[in-house]
């Protein structure tokens, strides 16, 4: 009785789950304003061949600067919970 | 410290993954990569080190104080090819040097094109900052966290 119970609790869940993953539309995005704009404007404004590191170095510059002082806040923080071996390193 | 064949092996390969990591690095602005994925490509490279000779021998060789001290570095270049921005006319991030003829000023011409690695303006410079950036922040995490689980263990 349980094991039916879970079964079907499993097959409703992942019945409805597959049903809005495919109601969902890929590649097609409504507005598409933005794209067009990175493709068409992108090489001769950065003179950049590759498009995505022309949108994270140039366009949006300082979403890779937010990145950037993320990871070395989590390089400051493992060395603040490590900082017993690294202090032997100095010593 | 694993066995002389995967010391020997370790030893051999490594040259090459820093050469493919720069590769990443140096072509971020024409094919796919960047600073971020060849940063972490060398932080590979000095992983399978560390897994071949160990982390207390690779920690005497190289250290994580310059490790520490390139991730500090690259993060300072990086805000500084942004800020350098600042003395020829331009915004915090504008790319001053794209299509200036100059250094990584080429202009390149729309859609696909073989690509020339003098292009880009600052770019090529901010995946080189990034790239020194992630490579001793990667590193410095896997050599700590490895010591600190060998003091354990022992």
């Amino acid at each position: 009785m349980n094991g039916i119970a879970r079964t079907l609790t499993i097959l409703v869940l992942a019945g409805a789950l597959l049903y809005t993953a495919f109601s969902l539309s890929f590649g097609a995005p409504a507005a598409s304003d933005m794209d067009d704009y990175f493709i068409q404007h992108g090489q001769e404004q950065t003179g950049a061949n590759n498009i995505v590191t022309a949108v994270v170095f140039d366009f949006r510059g300082f979403d890779t600067l937010g990145e950037a002082t993320v990871l070395f806040t989590a390089v400051l923080g493992v060395g603040l919970l490590f900082r017993k071996f690294s202090a032997e390193e100095d010593e | 410290m694993m066995t002389r064949i995967v010391r020997t092996a370790a030893g051999v390969l490594f040259p090459f993954v820093l050469i493919f990591g720069f590769y990443i690095v140096a072509h971020g602005h024409l094919t796919p990569g960047g600073g971020f994925q060849g940063g972490a490509v060398i932080a590979t490279g000095i992983v399978l080190l560390v897994a071949a000779f160990g982390a207390g021998e690779i920690g005497r060789r190289i250290g994580p104080g310059a490790l520490k001290g390139s991730e500090a570095l690259g993060l300072l270049l990086f805000i500084g090819t942004a800020a350098l921005a600042f003395g020829f006319g331009g915004t915090f991030f504008a790319n001053w040097l794209a299509n200036g003829g100059a250094i990584f000023g080429n202009v390149v011409p729309f859609g696909p094109n073989p690509g020339d690695l003098n292009t880009g303006g600052v770019i090529p410079l901010m995946n080189l900052a990034v790239g020194i950036e992630v490579l001793g922040a990667l590193s410095v995490i896997v050599l700590l966290m490895f010591k600190g689980v060998r003091e354990e263990t022992e």
